[in-house]
């Protein structure tokens, strides 16, 4: 693992901007792009950990957002995975314009509370919303890449079939893996034949997934706002303890 | 006046604001605790409630909605204001 | 602000001639309406909502929501700006003008505070304010103003930059000394006249 740099007595630690090259893009669904960075001089993170990233347009005009990664610390690439809003300013630019070469200013790893690394213990409880798997994407990769850990759960909601993120790599991580499960939620439409859940999470759902608190358990929720603080408040009325629920909202849902 | 439960509320985490925060300061400020001068609540920062993005990090209680930082960059400048906090503690662990 | 340029990132929506001239200096059009808060939204009912006028006055003035529908209204059509860089063409609002909640008030205040629901303060120079140029506004576009937008009544001071109409506004108190409001204290100008670009302290 790669260490975090360490400040020099006498010398603020700064979070520079640093100039990333973009050197793949995959889409990962009709509306869902990760974008692959090789950033010199990348100090190293940790799953859960974001980056904000800053445009600049020709008269001088800036943009910034901030945007969770989805690679572990193992992978010799930073990987953003965003959804395309369609009248959005910054989306739009990651998912349609970027291409392989051009240069990008982003500056991190910013938070040092919305992380697990395996050394923390589990059961790891994960509650994604759309994009809000990025970080908890970084977590599931980050254990499979330590040979395995605590038992994870991932209860992940997506509209439809079509639009869940890293479908197949996590049916493939689910495979390999006895510790780890994973179990969708469509709000929108179901395929044929859907057996699993067809609704937004709910205090139901959560207890039915993840059971009754155990020790140790820690739980992170992540995605758009209404759906992080209907979890987090569902977990607590479940006996989760306050300090064992993690939130990162990435603001107004789109649905 | 009661608390809206609103979806157009949109709010984020305090973790939110880790890279205006670290404008500022040269430790690791997500992960401080700060007592809320209106409650009395400890809160770690990434846990206070991020309102104002475009204009700067409102992070309120969670509790009572005290503004217990306040954090705005103009142009070359940074302000802050931690009138709502009672006191903050970081780790000086070397 | 520093930074390079990122190859084909476009600010929004350049304006064409006449929209330019419209527009201050660093300001795009928008035809959404942007919420920008700097809190949760409140909740105040209409039975226990009221506006006053305190501070340097003889006798503060108070009125209920009934009482403050009966006040004589204006409809006015306005550009905004808010200093986050978008600006909004034509928008429209009912509301009753501060020349009309302050009309015969004797008083040696220079200045305003205005105060919210929610703790929000923005500070105004009362010469700023009079003369048909400030209202508190409880329509837009011909409905009761969203609480989002700050209903169920905001100050409307147009020829300001926005965060200087108080959303959920609910009373003025006047001052005999300035007295920077929420964003004033946190380096936002304290003027902030958007055809002069005063966005921060020093502008
Ligand atoms: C800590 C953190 C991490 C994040 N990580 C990711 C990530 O990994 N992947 C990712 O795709 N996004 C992530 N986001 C969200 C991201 O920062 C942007 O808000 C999002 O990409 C929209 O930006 P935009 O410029 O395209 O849209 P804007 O121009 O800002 O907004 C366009 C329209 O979309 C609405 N809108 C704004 N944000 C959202 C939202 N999150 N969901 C739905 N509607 C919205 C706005 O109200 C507006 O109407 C994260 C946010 C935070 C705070
Ligand atoms: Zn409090």
């Amino acid at each position: 693992m790669v260490e975090l740099e360490t400040a020099v007595v006498g010398q603020p630690r700064r979070l520079p901007w640093l100039a990333a090259t973009v050197a793949a893009k995959i889409p990962e669904t009709p509306e869902a792009t990760t974008v692959l960075f090789d950033v010199p001089g990348w100090p190293g993170h940790r799953p859960g950990q974001h980056v904000d990233v800053r445009l600049t347009a020709e008269d001088g005009y800036q943009a910034q957002r901030s945007y969770s990664i989805a690679s572990p610390p193992e992978a010799s690439q930073l990987a953003l995975t965003v959804q395309r809003l369609g009248d959005g300013e910054v989306s739009p630019y990651l998912t349609d314009e970027v291409r392989p070469g051009d240069l990008i200013e982003l500056r991190g790893p910013i938070g040092g509370y919305f992380t697990w690394t395996v050394a923390d213990g589990g059961p790891l409880l994960l509650v994604a919303g759309g994009s809000g798997v990025a970080p908890l994407m970084a977590m599931v990769r980050h254990r499979a890449a330590a040979g395995g850990g605590p038992p994870a759960t991932l209860l992940y909601s997506s509209r439809s079939w079509d639009e869940i993120i890293f479908r197949d790599e996590l049916a493939g991580l689910v495979v390999a893996d006895d510790g780890l499960a994973v179990v969708h939620t469509l709000t929108r439409s179901q395929p044929p034949g859907w057996t699993g859940y067809g609704r937004r999470v709910d205090a139901a759902m959560l207890g039915e997934v993840f059971g009754p608190p155990t020790a140790g358990a820690v739980a992170y929720a992540c995605g758009p706002t209404p759906l992080v603080e209907r979890a987090a408040t569902d977990l607590l009325a479940l006996g989760y303890a306050p300090d064992r629920i993690r939130t990162e909202r990435f603001g107004p849902s789109g649905g | 006046m009661e608390r809206s439960g609103n979806e157009t509320d949109r709010r984020l985490d305090g973790n939110a604001a880790g890279g205006l925060l670290a404008e500022a300061f040269c430790v690791e400020m997500t992960t401080a605790v700060v007592v809320c001068a209106g409650c009395g609540a400890e809160a770690v920062v990434a846990e206070l409630l991020r309102y104002g993005h475009e204009m700067g990090a409102i992070l309120r209680c969670a509790g009572c909605d005290t503004a217990v930082v306040r954090i705005a960059r103009t142009g070359d400048r940074l302000w802050l204001d931690l009138r709502g906090a009672v006191n903050l503690r970081v780790s000086a662990a070397p | 602000m520093g930074g390079f340029v990122s190859r084909g990132f476009r600010s929004r929506r350049r304006p064409d001639a006449e929209t330019a001239e419209r527009l201050p200096p660093g300001q795009y059009l928008t035809r959404d309406f942007p919420v920008l808060s700097a809190g949760p939204t409140p909740r105040t009912s209409l039975s226990t909502w009221d506006f006053s006028v305190v501070g340097a006055l003889p006798e503060p003035r108070r009125w209920t929501w009934d009482e403050f529908q009966a006040l004589p209204t204006e409809t006015v059509t306005k550009d905004i700006h808010c200093v986050t860089k978008w600006s909004k063409f034509d928008t429209v609002w009912e509301g009753v003008s501060l020349d009309t909640l302050l009309a015969g008030v004797e008083t040696d205040a220079t200045h305003l505070v205005a105060f919210c629901d929610g703790g929000y303060t923005t500070n105004l120079p009362l010469a700023e304010v009079t003369g048909g140029r400030a209202w508190v506004a409880f329509t837009f576009d011909g409905a009761p103003l969203a609480p989002e937008h700050g209903g169920p009544a905001r100050l409307l001071v147009p020829h300001l930059y926005f965060w200087k109409s108080a959303k959920w506004v609910r009373g003025l108190e006047l001052v005999e000394r300035d007295r920077p409001g929420f964003w004033e204290t946190l380096g936002y100008h304290n003027h902030a006249d958007p055809w002069r670009e005063q966005r921060y302290q020093g502008d």
